[in-house]
């Protein structure tokens, strides 16, 4: 994928987070990271290593728009470095190939949820608990995990219907 | 040597993990500092200027909102205003004051550009900053009460302490009893605040008003918190469970004033040198 493609995309991600999506909170407990986006769209072959630095480099330009130097940094690097695992446990039949990356309109509606909601959950769960300095609160913490990991998913589903062609070149 | 670089290599994903949430959280230790440099948060030039674009947006939707609570806040001053003047119209109200005591704070008018009210840290960025002498360690209250206080500033922006964030303690005291003791929130519920330390031989009762008390150098004495709406006294306890309704609005918090204290130097090196 082109590197100014995936510049472009970076940006965009990163204006809609702070711009519009940081106001959306439902019921007080439910938070959109629509940033995510963009990290669960990196392609399957970019190494492991690339995934994490592209991960601190979203987590701490969010952060620095939240107040919350550090926080969203931890979160995305380790999902970043969660993330081929998880690829590579929910393989399907017959394994990935050249041309496939992660993106509903590729791989399935089943595949992508799994995929998405598994990570989105793990770096709510960091980043809840983080941000939250401990387990003081613990089922309201874990309340707006869930919820925010539902909300999330729900923002990043609806943009992939929307904006993602299935075609196989572009992110 | 060679088996060790084999090694390394083999797990260098695991390595730099470490090493990148060791480096976060380095930096979150840094950030929970009570001071910190005005760069990596939304004082930052560049992100405070986008935040601002995007709340000159998003404050047309409030306007009615923030008219109706500055018109309001108008009428109060006025009123007391007039009690004032009256006050001072009988010659023995008026004593020699030296002006640095009579007018021992000063006020100034900012604009929310970016507000937080779901985290359990929250901040509140304004648009003044160093050039208009916003200093960290600064109060700050809105039209109906405490909003919190300065952390870090840049040249044009600040970046304060909400009064709803865990680590934010306000000296107060109850109206009805003059019982001192301190607000804190719970990272629960926007509106609702506890007010720990009143023992238990005071009496408080639900509906008295919760004022800042003289204890602190940050805000002047009598600068609304909120309303008691919950009192518990759990058997063998020294102090009281009380929970407040905030005066304040943070959700819909627009316009706020930076409270400049012109003798916290005198009075904190004072208490310091006591202290020593």
């Amino acid at each position: 994928m082109p590197i100014v493609a995936q510049v472009f995309y970076f940006v965009i991600y990163l204006i809609l987070q702070v711009v519009l999506v940081q106001q959306m909170v439902l019921f007080d407990v439910a938070f959109c990271f629509l940033y995510l986006g963009f990290l669960l769209m990196l392609p399957f072959e970019s190494g492991v290593i690339r995934l994490m630095l592209m991960g601190l480099l979203m987590g701490l330009c969010v952060d620095i728009f939240y107040n919350s130097l550090g926080i969203h940094a931890a979160a995305s690097v380790f999902i970043m470095y969660i993330r081929p695992h998880v690829v590579s446990l929910i393989s399907p039949r017959g394994g990935y190939e050249a041309w496939m990356t992660p993106k509903l309109k590729i791989m399935g509606f089943e595949w992508f949820s799994l995929y998405s909601v598994i990570l989105i959950f793990l770096h709510h769960l960091v980043l809840f608990f983080v941000e939250a300095g401990g387990f003081s609160n613990f089922f309201y913490t874990l309340l707006k995990v869930l919820a925010s990991t539902a909300f999330t998913y729900v923002v990043i589903v609806i943009i992939q219907y929307l904006f993602y062609s299935s075609s196989r070149r572009s992110l | 040597m060679n088996t060790l670089f084999q090694f390394l290599y083999k797990y260098r994903a695991l390595a730099l993990l470490i090493v990148l949430e060791l480096v976060c959280a380095w930096l979150i230790v840094q950030n929970n500092r009570y001071q910190s440099a005005a760069f990596f948060n939304s004082a930052n030039t560049v992100a405070a200027s986008v935040t601002q674009t995007s709340n000159e947006v998003s404050s047309y939707l409030y306007l009615k909102e923030t008219n109706e609570s500055l018109a309001e806040e108008n009428a109060r001053l006025q009123q007391e205003l007039r009690q004032m003047q009256q006050q001072l119209a009988l010659p023995s109200m008026r004593a020699a004051i030296p002006p640095e005591v009579e007018q021992q704070y000063t006020f100034q008018a900012a604009q929310v550009i970016n507000n937080s009210i779901h985290n359990s840290k929250n901040y509140v960025t304004i648009n003044k900053g160093r050039v208009d002498g916003v200093e960290p360690g600064m109060g700050i209250i809105g039209p109906s009460g405490v909003v919190g206080r300065i952390r870090s500033a840049s040249d044009h922006y600040a970046v304060a302490i909400s009064l709803l964030h865990t680590n934010m303690l306000v000296s107060a005291v109850v109206s009805s009893t003059e019982a001192f003791g301190s607000v804190k929130w719970d990272a629960r519920s926007p509106q609702q605040a506890t007010l720990d330390y009143i023992a238990r031989h005071q009496s408080v009762s639900v509906g008295d008003s919760v004022f800042t008390s003289s204890y602190n150098s940050v805000f002047p004495p009598g600068i609304p918190i909120g309303i008691i709406s919950e009192v518990k006294l759990p058997e063998n306890a020294t102090y009281y469970d009380i929970k407040i309704d905030l005066a304040t609005d943070f959700s819909s918090l627009s316009y706020v004033y930076v409270i400049r204290n012109r003798l916290v130097q005198e009075r904190d090196s004072l208490e310091s040198i006591s202290i020593n």
